[in-house]
């Protein structure tokens, strides 16, 4: 009796892993599948002869590469490097500066955040970077994706700052190093693990934001990776199914490899449940 | 004797500098737009023309209109797009809440390759670009060629055309796959910090294991769910991306607040109605934000 009902169990445990598995596994299936098949449709089939034909036909695509190589790149990393450099000097000035309510401070801010979130404040972000003349530049999205970005950043800066022995500044200082020698080579090797989480987490956020973009740039020589693969398969009339499956592919790689990094170096950890 | 925790690493001055790019961004990003939408949804703002270099004070004309009562339960207008998100949003918030205990539980004090790749695969639903997933869950739906209607048919169901025939279904399925991982990291955080004596002991007095989860695991893991559901709450009510998938079509039959406001606002470009519908999201959302901060409050929880 016993035994018949830990054999259910098990079974009844697997079929369960199977469906769930399967809802989260078969929809991705096709994006894996059709970059690498010569006539590639809308249903998952396995490629007789695999071929890499398709990526060259995305490479001669002069809108594509720009998109994905120059305008993600430039828009992705530089909110990356504005939101990482200013996320990390504001945490470590509120970890060692005397600031009453700093962490409520912190704490309501994200909570803020998630308030003014790209939905609701569409209509004043765009007048404001219309205003400020940067419409249709690089400029503009790296801004308000790094003030969207930023108090989540400064939050998971905080972990890490919040960590480190003030004792080593301290003997530095008796020692007579000045401020920025403190800075440069005492705190900056002790935060980095935290910046470079920061970073990717920056990072991929823009990689893959869609919205922001979309609104504040007009022409397609600006247009980042996201606005691109839509404006594919929306846009184009009968869309090229292999072109947008191995440009979709390409595009998916950059987020997918740097969470394996970050997966194999630091685990991914859950930072304060907060993902925007 | 100086006290310790007196010695200033940082002057007030360095901190002040050191802080002040991060200030400016936040009062130019996330304070000011706050504010500026609330005055643009009196006026009659649009983007060329003349109520755009001087929009007109219009008073609560904005709002009457989203609110009139004629008119705003049609389909298209700012009533029919709240009454979809909160189907949208309810579905959603069950399912991704379903689906992350259920996935939590399944693999409760287990490790090994297949917990390994489950977390993965779900995790990854969630922090790939959602352009390419909308791309990738539009083939998955395709009424021909579509994955979904392959598998269906081996059970001779179908096929359906998913995005024309069931589209607010559809972009709730879209959702959940996409959200689920949110739910499930927290309640797996949860669930592991229940110390295993507890779960001993009941199994030691044979409680059976929906009576450990009901009577044991649940009440334990609680104040965690509610957070969970606040805060998936709040997301999903702003999310933009089922957008890709169905544009708010076919007929606004998945036109949620978010896709309407930008129909209004960068469709027509009539901003100071596309303000008054920003304006009352931002409430219900400080309205849920109020409540996470209250229930968090209330549990006790050290604002970190």
């Amino acid at each position: 009796m016993r035994l018949v009902r830990y054999v259910l169990a098990r079974i009844g445990f697997y079929v369960l892993v199977a469906v769930v598995g399967s809802f989260f596994a078969l929809p991705l299936l096709w994006l894996f599948t059709a970059p690498f098949h010569p006539q590639a449709t809308l249903s998952v089939q396995l490629p007789a002869q695999p071929t890499l034909a398709n990526f060259a036909a995305v490479f001669r695509n002069t809108f594509a590469v720009r998109a994905l190589l120059q305008n993600s790149v430039i828009q992705a990393g530089g909110a990356m490097v504005a939101t990482t450099l200013v996320a990390s000097l504001a945490a470590y000035a509120l970890a060692r500066v005397r600031l009453p309510g700093r962490d409520v401070l912190v704490y309501v801010l994200i909570l803020f955040s998630s308030v003014v979130t790209g939905t609701a404040a569409m209509v004043p972000i765009f007048l404001l970077i219309y205003n400020l003349g940067l419409i249709d530049s690089h400029l503009g999205v790296i801004m308000v994706f790094t003030g969207g970005l930023l108090p989540t950043a400064i939050f998971i800066m905080r972990d890490f700052v919040a960590g480190l022995p003030r004792s080593l500044e301290e003997s530095a200082m008796v020692a007579g190093a000045g401020s920025w020698q403190i800075l440069r080579q005492i705190v900056l090797p002790q935060v980095r693990p935290g910046m470079m989480v920061v970073a990717v987490w920056a990072f991929v956020n823009v990689w893959g934001g869609f919205l922001i973009p979309f609104i504040l740039l007009r022409s397609p020589d600006k247009m980042p990776a996201s606005a691109a693969t839509y404006s594919f398969y929306t846009e184009a009339g009968t869309p090229v199914i292999t072109l947008i499956a191995a440009y979709a592919l390409l595009y998916v790689i950059p987020a997918l490899a740097l969470y394996l990094f970050v997966n194999w170096r630091y685990g991914f950890k859950f930072f304060g449940g907060i993902k925007s | 004797m100086v006290r310790r925790d007196q010695v200033a690493l940082l002057s007030g001055r360095m901190g002040l500098a050191f802080l002040s790019p991060a200030l400016i961004f936040i009062i130019l990003f996330l304070l000011f737009p706050f504010l500026w939408v609330v005055v643009i949804s009196f006026t009659d703002r649009t983007l060329l023309g003349a109520s755009a270099v001087s929009p007109e004070f219009v008073g609560l004309k904005n709002y009457l209109a989203l609110f009139n009562p004629e008119r705003w339960m049609r389909r298209g207008e700012f009533g029919y797009s709240l009454y979809l998100t909160l189907i949208f949003v309810a579905s959603c918030v069950a399912g991704q809440m379903g689906l992350g205990i259920t996935l939590s539980l399944l693999f409760f004090h287990r490790e090994g390759v297949l917990k390994e790749v489950m977390y993965t695969l779900v995790t990854l639903a969630w922090i790939l670009p959602e352009a390419a997933m909308a791309f990738t869950w539009s083939a998955f739906f395709d009424r021909d060629a579509g994955t979904l209607n392959t598998i269906l048919g081996w059970f001779g169901l179908g096929p359906y055309d998913w995005l024309l025939d069931y589209p607010l279904l559809s972009i709730i399925i879209f959702n959940i796959w996409r959200g689920t991982a949110f739910s499930m990291l927290l309640m797996s955080a949860a669930l592991g910090s229940i110390r295993p004596s507890y779960i001993e002991t009941a199994m030691v007095a044979g409680a059976s294991p929906w009576q450990r989860f009901r009577d044991i695991m649940f009440p334990l893991v609680r104040p965690q769910f509610l957070t969970g559901i606040v805060l998936i709450t709040l997301w999903t009510f702003n999310v933009f991306s089922p957008f890709l998938l169905t544009q708010g079509g076919p007929a606004f039959q998945t036109e949620i607040v978010a896709i309407h406001t930008y129909r209004v606002a960068f469709r027509f470009y009539e901003f100071g109605r596309g303000s008054a519908i920003a304006v009352v999201v931002m409430l219900v959302n400080l309205l849920l934000a109020s409540v996470y901060l209250l229930s968090q409050r209330r549990q006790g929880v050290r604002f970190r």
